[in-house]
């Protein structure tokens, strides 16, 4: 019995420093360090938020780089169902869908062979980036679209590109909401009549 | 793929070197020595003695250990079950999430206790702030704290000499806590922030993106509870995609820490049975055991990932990009998926139902072999000493001789202990596998069609009674039946080790030590390492081979042949 009250307060106690103190600590100190990184490294346009560095976003319109596919929810990119496809690498559903994209991606894009990321969905359904081959991939079209100069987009892009840390931790990818905006900033924003 | 090799390579070296360089002060705080951070918080510890009316001093002996710490979980499974039924009255729930239902919170508590972390649910759409934080954050720190405290009173046993204790178990838990847990996940907490992992008590953001689109972006304290999922090998994810999702894990560095703080408390717990039992070596050599077969395992999942599937045609690049991040890729997406099933840990930073089949039968062996390959917080230790007491067993019948370890006589009564540690979680893997395949309701959540399917729910069992909490997620686990089938692997697969280890280390503490004669197999040569990682790949063989060959090895062979399902 006595080992049994015991164990009631050791874990309230615990509660208290570990599930109250500790986060508002946590919480306090980042907000006060790293202010923009504890809440989220937000993007805002003229006072209104359009979204998040590090969330993802569907871009579908012409003109726009657009992202890899996504399972989260319904439409894809649903922040607020983080999920992958779960599919099995034998499973007929995936290749299926892998086809899908790899013939819609042709048609604006032209024939070739095209970087898996592009048709392959992330693990989060929510990653921000496609990788360096699928940036480039997109140069010629996204230029056309815009009417702007091929050198000037890979410029453009160039810039974008997130290297390895220390040459060989992760991948070289690209920002695509970052690139987008910075497209917008530079070539001007679309016209959504243009279409 | 030199960039992919350096990274695994460096990776090793500076985790062996940061854990043994953190052992001493460890190895300090586990044996109650005055350390660097006791003027810090020594009057935080002596308060909380003085609070719970506890005496860190009093000896206890096994059962009383047994008994404290099978208590002190049970309160704890109670206390995260009713804030779980209640999160709709507390506060910190901006989102005004409702109660979980009764069963859903039952396999969450269990769960989280359990340091599995299995999650039925998805956090940004289930979970309020207060529950995250007061009982799932909680829960992290004890359940990793318990697996600790195990693991050191199993040293003491074999250390001890005719001695009845094996320490104090809420001397151990406070000073666990207080001085390793949570000095450091302060630290990592706050590195994890300067990376972009976020940290408020924001309501969701509503965003409208470039093309007009609404999105909601979910918010929370997310960075603590973070710090201390990885460090304390527990894997529950604040967010549903986990380890994988930007605001938990959101560039290659913050992933590069989180698979190192996966495997450096286990590791460093390694140099510490060496410095407290005085004998290097015996340390070293489970560390080289563990080591070997850890590169076995990594050599194997990064090839199967590399190789890729050949079923997708007309793309460049990798072809198994399905379930990963871009800013991963396949190598660091390989090392995260070994470690956190090498350990108990459980956090993915990729979807495994996606993992090419041979990778995803290496994260099913690991767990299936007890997560010994490292293994969890505490619990990597205590497992891989019943695979050590076994192989001295074998050598001993071998020649003939009583098995002794470390001065130690290996009897009946141990071997009945540790037959019980080995069987249980591998004997609740296979049953409940069978089980399932004859309930329609359980096979109606399978997924993904052909061996894959009998794969998922394989992984799931695997996973719970391993303590993991990893999954193949394209399995509905939120059924009736899982949420109390997976509950009760859970809880067998750690309680069911936990006190028949308890139970041997109470046994061998009693014993008198033997001098080491001709006769005694030397734990510290090549030959016992050998024989011990053959033990340990011979009893993982012979029980589950039957169930790879019909799970995993036939997918692959299947895909080599391109075939779907």
């Amino acid at each position: 019995m006595k080992t049994l009250f015991q164990s009631i307060k050791l874990l309230l106690v615990m509660t208290f420093l570990l599930g109250g103190v500790y986060p508002l600590a946590v919480t306090n100190l980042g907000a006060w360090v790293f202010p923009t990184q504890s809440s989220g490294l937000l993007l805002k346009e003229h006072g209104t938020v359009i979204g998040s560095e590090l969330i993802g976003q569907n871009f579908s319109k012409v003109g726009y780089f657009i992202a890899r596919p996504s399972a989260a929810g319904e439409d894809g990119y649903d922040a607020l169902s983080s999920s992958g496809s779960n599919l099995a690498p034998t499973n007929k559903l995936l290749l299926d869908r892998i086809e899908v994209r790899k013939e819609a991606l042709h048609v604006r894009f032209g024939e070739g062979e095209i970087p898996s990321d592009l048709v392959m969905t992330s693990g989060s359904g929510l990653d921000p980036h496609i990788s360096k081959l699928a940036a480039l991939y997109q140069v010629k079209t996204i230029a056309k679209e815009r009417h702007v100069d091929e050198v000037q987009m890979l410029e453009l892009v160039n810039q974008h590109i997130e290297k390895k840390f220390l040459g060989f931790i992760g991948e070289e990818r690209v920002n695509v909401l970052l690139l987008n905006r910075a497209l917008d900033k530079h070539f001007g924003v679309l016209n959504p009549q243009h279409e | 793929m030199v960039a992919d090799i350096t990274l695994f390579i460096s990776f090793l070296i500076l985790l062996i070197g940061v854990a043994k360089a953190y052992s001493g002060f460890f190895t300090k705080v586990l044996v109650g020595e005055k350390n660097v951070l006791t003027p810090i918080l020594a009057p935080l510890e002596n308060s909380f003695y003085r609070l719970c009316g506890i005496n860190p001093h009093l000896e206890m002996n096994w059962k009383k250990y047994a008994l404290a710490l099978m208590l002190f979980n049970g309160v704890g499974i109670v206390l995260v079950l009713v804030v779980l039924l209640s999160q709709h009255l507390l506060p910190l729930n901006p989102q005004g999430l409702p109660a979980l239902p009764f069963e859903l919170a039952f396999n969450t508590a269990v769960s989280f206790v359990t340091n599995t972390n299995w999650q039925n649910y998805s956090g940004e759409s289930t979970m309020s702030y207060f529950s995250q934080m007061f009982v799932l954050s909680v829960q992290n720190f004890l359940s990793a704290s318990t697996g600790i405290a195990v693991a050191v009173a199993f040293m003491r046993g074999i250390i001890s000499k005719e001695s009845e204790s094996i320490g104090n178990f809420w001397g151990d838990m406070v000073r666990i806590t207080l001085y390793v847990l949570l000095p450091l996940s302060l630290v990592y907490a706050l590195f994890l922030i300067s990376q972009g992992v976020i940290q408020n008590f924001s309501p969701y953001i509503s965003a409208v993106s470039l093309e007009g689109a609404n999105q909601s972006i979910p918010m929370g304290p997310v960075a603590s509870q973070e710090a201390i999922k990885m460090l304390g090998t527990n894997g529950g994810g604040f967010f549903n995609a986990n380890s994988a999702h930007p605001f938990e894990n959101p560039t290659p560095l913050s992933n590069f820490v989180q698979v190192f703080s996966i495997l450096f408390l286990p590791i460093s717990l390694l140099f510490v049975y060496g410095k407290m039992s005085q004998k290097s070596g015996e340390g070293r050599s489970i560390l080289i055991a563990m080591v070997v077969l850890f590169v076995l395992m990594l050599g194997s999942h990064y090839t199967s990932e590399k190789f890729g599937n050949p079923e997708i045609s007309g793309i460049v690049g990798e072809s198994a990009m399905e379930g990963k991040e871009v800013r991963f890729g396949i190598a660091s997406t390989s090392l995260f998926s070994v470690a956190t099933t090498a350990a108990s840990c459980g956090a993915v930073n990729g979807m495994h139902d996606s993992l090419t089949p041979l990778a995803g039968m290496v994260a099913l062996v690991q767990m299936m072999l007890g997560e010994i390959v490292i293994g969890g917080v505490g619990a990597g230790f205590y497992g891989m000493m019943a695979y050590v007491i076994l192989s001295v067993f074998i050598a001993g019948l071998m020649i003939g001789r009583t098995p002794e370890y470390m001065g130690k006589k290996i009897e009946a009564k141990e071997m009945t202990y540790t037959v019980i540690a080995v069987l249980l979680p591998g004997l609740c893997i296979l049953l409940f596998t069978g089980l399932s395949l004859l309930i329609p309701d359980a096979t109606s959540s399978i997924s993904n069609p052909g061996p894959h399917g009998l794969s998922q729910v394989l992984y799931a069992f695997s996973s719970a009674s391993g303590n993991n909490g990893s999954a193949f997620a394209g399995l509905s686990g939120n059924t009736l039946y899982y949420n109390y089938a997976l509950a009760f692997c859970m809880f067998v697969g750690r309680f069911g080790v936990i006190i028949p280890m308890l139970a041997i280390a109470g046994s061998l503490a009693r014993k008198k030590v033997v001098p080491f004669g001709k006769g005694t197999l030397n734990t510290q040569s090549t030959l016992f390492i050998t024989l011990l990682v053959a033990t340990i790949v011979l009893t993982g063989a012979l029980t589950f081979f039957p169930s790879l060959a019909l799970g995993p090895v036939i997918e692959h062979l299947m895909m080599l042949e391109r075939v779907s399902f």
